[in-house]
């Protein structure tokens, strides 16, 4: 093994993030949905301070401060008492069976890994092998968001989506500038309570949460 | 692997297929009384399985009318298939004469002939009991078997071979790296472990419930010296995955082939080992309540996608 220890910490924390993609997936659960979530922020947050202690790179200490902040404590809370407001803790309903978004989660990572090869072959970070799960779980939350048919998986879909992204700046070029960093976190706390508010919107409307009540907006 | 035919060899295979047949009622009396100690029971005697059996070979073998010859050889098929089973994983040596023969992808397949044997004699009686215990074996059975497959190709990339000796060898000797690749194929096998070895997410070993029963349904009619040898051949099936998961993801202490000297290491480290995972293993069936049979499906798929994220993963990361 050439690479060191914290790569291979590093990459360790990869394929536990990519498992938590997966577990959200193949998920019934909105509250363990949003536990899922909350220790992927985590996974998230330990690589990036790993990364970090490793290169150097002083701002990605405080990156990995504002993942901890942000994603493993207060988004969680936010939308824990967002459900218990709405009342939806019960099973998710998926348009697909389980096992064969799976299979379909398969290909998709088999894709992703296939894509990021030759990238990663080009780069130099320590982090490069990583590349391929980061761009595999920005593709499984997209599938998540496409296959649950209730608004707030929806919204956690996208959220760990803007997790896989996060995670492939890391991996790709030791992050964002900070300057980004602190928008796209601004941007998807705003985007969380925008969410919110639309949620008890949609529920008034619809007298419930699933998306497919909007397709009949059109035929007014 | 250079000394394959000589007389230490030999020895240490035809001691270790011994110490397996005698050792695995212990791993079931075992973990059977943790299960008792965790579920708050007085926990039965360690030799519970030993005296099971002995009372079963003393007793008169009762046969359906209607059972065919079939009925009457599986429990040898299944004993044989077991021991066969036990000869090629290595428990404590690594060099065994008789491991060339097979490899995992035979390994499966042995498991695979005693499984198949097993459905045939359930259905054989023509009881409804039977019928549906091996359809619901079978289920189980082709589900777990892809998932354990790439299980064992995970480590056979790692190591650059299907011998079971030979991948076993590499892992005990490598330095100490992270491999991600074999924490997910760990998590499937444990998962495949459970699914097979009818444990408790999938099945329950102890039901007495007929129409949740799934392995213990097959074996309704059996009797006597049949019952015992079936009993016996699951006690070594469970120790067999057992020691095959050892010996994938923790081989330290394993001794080499001819070397007896690491032979009361070898024994030491397996006997800890094992005692430890019937410990977890009583721990994960007391967690655990039974799933729905069809949610095994999906128990299994998730087994499978483990393992095969794990090979993917060692294709990504090169580890």
């Amino acid at each position: 093994m050439a690479t060191s220890l914290s790569g291979q910490v590093v990459n360790l924390l990869a394929a536990f993030l990519l498992l938590l993609a997966f577990a959200m997936l193949s998920q019934r659960r909105v509250l363990t949905l949003i536990h899922l979530f909350a220790w992927q922020g985590a996974a998230l947050a330990a690589s990036t301070l790993i990364v970090a202690h490793s290169t150097g790179q002083a701002h990605l200490y405080f990156s990995a401060a504002l993942t901890v902040a942000l994603k493993v404590m207060l988004i969680p809370w936010v939308l824990h008492r967002l459900i218990d407001r709405l009342y939806v803790r019960w099973d998710v309903e998926t348009l697909i069976n389980i096992p064969t978004t799976m299979l379909i989660g398969i290909g998709l990572a088999i894709f992703a890994f296939a894509l990021a090869a030759p990238i990663s072959q080009m780069a130099s970070t320590v982090t490069r092998s990583t590349l391929g799960i980061a761009l595999a779980s920005i593709l499984l939350s997209f599938l998540m968001m496409i296959v649950r048919r209730k608004a707030v998986p929806q919204v956690i879909g996208f959220l760990a989506m803007e997790n896989g992204l996060f995670f492939a700046a890391t991996s790709a070029t030791y992050g964002m500038p900070l300057v980004v960093e602190l928008g796209v976190a601004l941007d998807v706390l705003v985007g969380t309570f925008i969410f919110g508010i639309f949620f008890f919107h949609i529920r008034e409307q619809f007298d419930s949460l699933d998306i497919e009540h909007m397709e009949k907006l059109k035929e007014d | 692997m250079a000394e394959m035919d000589s007389l230490p060899g030999i020895a240490f295979q035809i001691l270790q297929s011994v110490f397996v047949v005698l050792a695995a009622p212990l791993l079931t009396g075992w973990i059977n009384q943790c299960r008792a100690w965790l579920q708050n029971r007085s926990a039965p005697s360690i030799l519970l399985p030993y005296y099971t059996l002995a009372k079963l070979f003393h007793k008169d073998a009762v046969m359906a009318r209607d059972a065919s010859p079939l009925f009457r050889l599986t429990p040898y098929v299944l004993f044989g298939c077991m021991w066969l089973a036990a000869g090629i994983v290595p428990v404590l040596a690594t060099d065994l004469p008789f491991a060339p023969a097979a490899d995992i992808i035979a390994l499966v397949g042995v498991f695979a002939l005693a499984r198949v044997f097993a459905a045939l004699a359930a259905m054989d009686i023509g009881t409804p009991f039977g019928g549906l215990g091996a359809r619901r074996e079978m289920l189980i059975g082709f589900l777990a078997e892809p998932a354990m497959l790439m299980t064992l190709f995970t480590a056979a990339f790692i190591s650059g071979s299907t011998q079971l000796t030979t991948i076993v060898e590499t892992l005990a000797h490598r330095d100490f790296a992270i491999y991600p690749s074999l924490a997910f194929a760990g998590v499937a096998f444990l998962m495949v472990l459970l699914a097979e070895n009818a444990r408790i997410p999938i099945d329950n070993p102890t039901t007495h419930l007929e129409l949740t029963m799934v392995h213990e349904a097959m074996i309704l009619e059996y009797s006597a010296r049949h019952l015992a040898l079936v009993e016996w051949a699951v006690a070594i099936k469970l120790f067999a995955y057992m020691t095959i998961g050892i010996a994938l993801f923790a081989p330290w202490g394993i001794a080499e082939g001819g070397d007896w000297g690491g032979l009361p290491l070898a024994v030491a480290a397996l006997a800890v080992k094992l005692t430890l995972a019937g410990a977890g293993l009583a721990l994960i069936e007391t967690l655990l309540a039974k799933l729905r049979l069809f949610l095994a499906p999906e128990f299994l798929a998730t087994a499978f996608l483990l393992a095969v994220l794990g090979m993917l993963i060692h294709f990504l990361v090169s580890g």
